[in-house]
């Protein structure tokens, strides 16, 4: 079982992986004294496999299938992703054989009753994580008519709130659909406010959520780490023996990893929201840090993804306490623990599965 | 006949039921700095290979089988003592066994020993698990071999300890017992309730096990406190 979460992000194209012993040698492009590559391969980095937790690969980078079997034996899982972030392939070892927990995972998948019950659990996390942010951020507002503006979101997001816990309490059909609709409603409260988190550089603007492609800077720094935390969630979703795919808030598509975009839902404001805010009020991301495609989507070039990646890594490794296990954790390993929650709830020892509700 | 069972799964089941059921029917194993230790001390005992000395024959990682208790496993050493060789307190019992009824032409005595790491571990339930796993492998090399096994040894790393340890009836029973609950318990799939006390500190899966929310709480209560509070400080 991994504990620490290490996550070694490689980001420069042209970089080459390999195994050298007990751990993954990183080989890139050597240079010369005067920064001329010299057209040949140097290891710039070495890293213990058994202090990782995963690898990322992002564009243009390669593996030797004998690193690639010694990642699966150590149980580091090793994905490919573009350069967007987008997860290409993902090499991974055998997951745990908890053929019961998935059979369980299924039925619940597939009985109305538990569906609503985990569905909730995940907007209700969402929901009230998004209200703490409002709310924070009214706190710290530089004007009054901001502060109001988003006290009043957070309020909105309150009633959302009563709304999630009611559904379905009066046996109403449909009542998993209720809940998706308090979901999608309570998001556009949230990103009609998110404009007024933005503090810092005013080429940086938000006019709604957009994706696929990403419309403005601030969109792509979400969905770049939107893709990191569903990479993570299935990673935990698979280490304790849950099947990514099947979802209860997010219903099967093929293709889409329902069960980790569920879990991820407590998380995005938590993590991935204030990272990036972070990043762009503290000006540690600039708008020259992006380009705009014909097309109008946009994309990060190549040092503002390897600011992001190392904040975002700093991120996880920042202490705190999982409000209800009420133990001191890395953030990295809530998402890990709220796996562990919902297979143990699946697995019948607990009556729900408790959602992250952040102070 | 349902698939044989690993010894290990006894000494699991003996330390606790759920650790027993979440290793053996849910799939989740934990590698943690105790059970490493305790693979690489098994390694070293695997890999030394058969060797004689004084007489005695050290036979080491030896597949065993018991079919009447439908367990398999390895065992870490198995000495065999030419019974001429026995002295000491059990050397009568030893005798006496080769020579008693049943199959005759025992030359030699049968002696399982058992490797561990730290100190013995004991349940409130069984007692000493080191001695059931023991006496479990005592049964199967008494079925294989057609011997009876009257002692066995256990070796406790971290103390360098030695402790000869009688296969007598009591012990024989209380590990049969133990052997019809764990083909009992996994073949009802179900994992029982954490036990949530002094063993869960010692135990490599607390992590996942999570014993203080298994034991009972209830999270929809929690949710509803907790929600409430964060209604009151919005306000
Ligand atoms: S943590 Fe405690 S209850 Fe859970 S498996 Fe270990 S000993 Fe048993």
């Amino acid at each position: 079982m991994k504990e620490h979460l290490n996550t070694l992000f490689v980001t420069t194209d042209g970089t080459y992986l390999a195994q050298d012993g007990a751990a993954v040698a990183v080989r890139a492009d050597g240079l010369d004294a005067a920064g001329e590559p010299t057209g040949r391969k140097e290891t710039k980095l070495r890293v213990p496999l058994h202090n990782l937790d995963g690898i990322c690969c992002f564009g243009r980078v390669g593996a030797s299938p004998q690193l690639l079997g010694a990642a699966a034996e150590a149980g580091v899982s090793v994905s490919f992703l573009s350069e967007h972030g987008r997860l290409r392939a993902r090499v991974v070892g055998f997951t745990p054989g908890n053929v019961l927990l998935r059979r369980a995972q299924y039925r619940a998948a597939d009985d109305p009753a538990a569906t609503l019950a985990i569905a909730r659990s995940a907007v209700l996390g969402k929901v009230s994580n998004c209200r703490q942010v409002l709310l924070r951020a009214a706190r710290d507002a530089p004007d009054a008519e901001r502060a109001e503006r988003l006290r009043d979101a957070a309020r909105r997001l309150e009633t959302n709130l009563h709304g999630a816990r009611r559904a379905g309490h009066d046996g109403a059909e449909g009542a998993t659909d209720t809940l998706r609709g308090v979901e999608g409603e309570a998001a556009r409260t949230y990103f009609a406010a998110f404009g007024d988190l933005l503090a810092g550089d005013p080429a940086f603007t938000f006019a709604g959520r957009s994706r696929r492609p990403p419309r403005d800077a601030v969109n792509a720094l979400l969905s770049f780490l939107y893709a990191m935390l569903t990479h993570d969630a299935k990673s935990a979703a698979e280490s304790c023996g849950l099947d990514c795919q099947v979802g209860f808030l997010h219903r099967d598509r093929p293709g889409r990893p329902g069960l980790a975009l569920d879990l991820i839902e407590e998380f995005r404001p938590l993590l991935a929201d204030r990272t990036a805010l972070t990043l762009i009020n503290r000006r540690q991301v600039r708008p020259g840090g992006f380009t705009i495609s014909e097309t109008g989507a946009v994309t990060m070039d190549e040092a503002t993804r390897k600011t992001v990646l190392t904040a975002w890594q700093a991120k996880k490794q920042e202490t705190v306490t999982h409000p209800f296990l009420g133990e001191k954790v890395t953030a990295g390993l809530l998402v890990h623990l709220q796996a562990r929650l919902l297979a143990r709830h699946l697995r019948g020892d607990l009556d729900v599965w408790p959602p992250l509700l952040w102070k | 006949m349902p698939e044989p069972l690993p010894i290990s799964a006894l000494q699991h089941l003996v330390f606790c039921e759920r650790q027993c059921a979440l290793i053996h029917t849910e799939g989740l194993w934990a590698e943690n700095r105790l059970t490493a230790e305790g693979t690489v001390l098994h390694e070293n005992a695997h890999e030394a290979g058969p060797e004689t000395h004084g007489g005695v024959r050290v036979a080491r990682g030896l597949d065993m089988r018991s079919e009447a208790l439908n367990l398999v496993g390895k065992s870490d050493v198995v000495e065999f003592t030419p019974l001429e060789a026995f002295h000491g307190p059990i050397a009568e019992t030893v005798r006496a066994a080769a020579s008693g009824p049943g199959p005759p032409l025992v030359g030699w005595g049968v002696l399982p020993v058992e490797y561990k790491r730290g100190r013995s571990k004991t349940s409130p339930e069984w007692g000493d698990c080191d001695r059931v796993q023991l006496c479990a492998q005592a049964l199967c090399l008494e079925e294989m071999l057609g011997v009876e096994v009257p002692e066995g040894r256990l070796f406790y790393g971290q103390t360098r300890r030695r402790t000869d340890v009688p296969i007598d009836g009591a012990l024989r029973d209380l590990t049969r017992r133990a052997v019809a609950r764990l083909h009992a318990l996994l073949a009802s799939g179900e994992t029982p309730p954490a036990v949530n006390d002094a063993r869960c500190p010692n135990c490599s899966l607390v992590k996942l096990c999570l014993p203080q929310v298994a034991a009972g709480r209830s999270a929809a209560a929690w949710i509803d406190r907790r929600l409430n509070t964060l209604d009151r400080e919005a306000a």
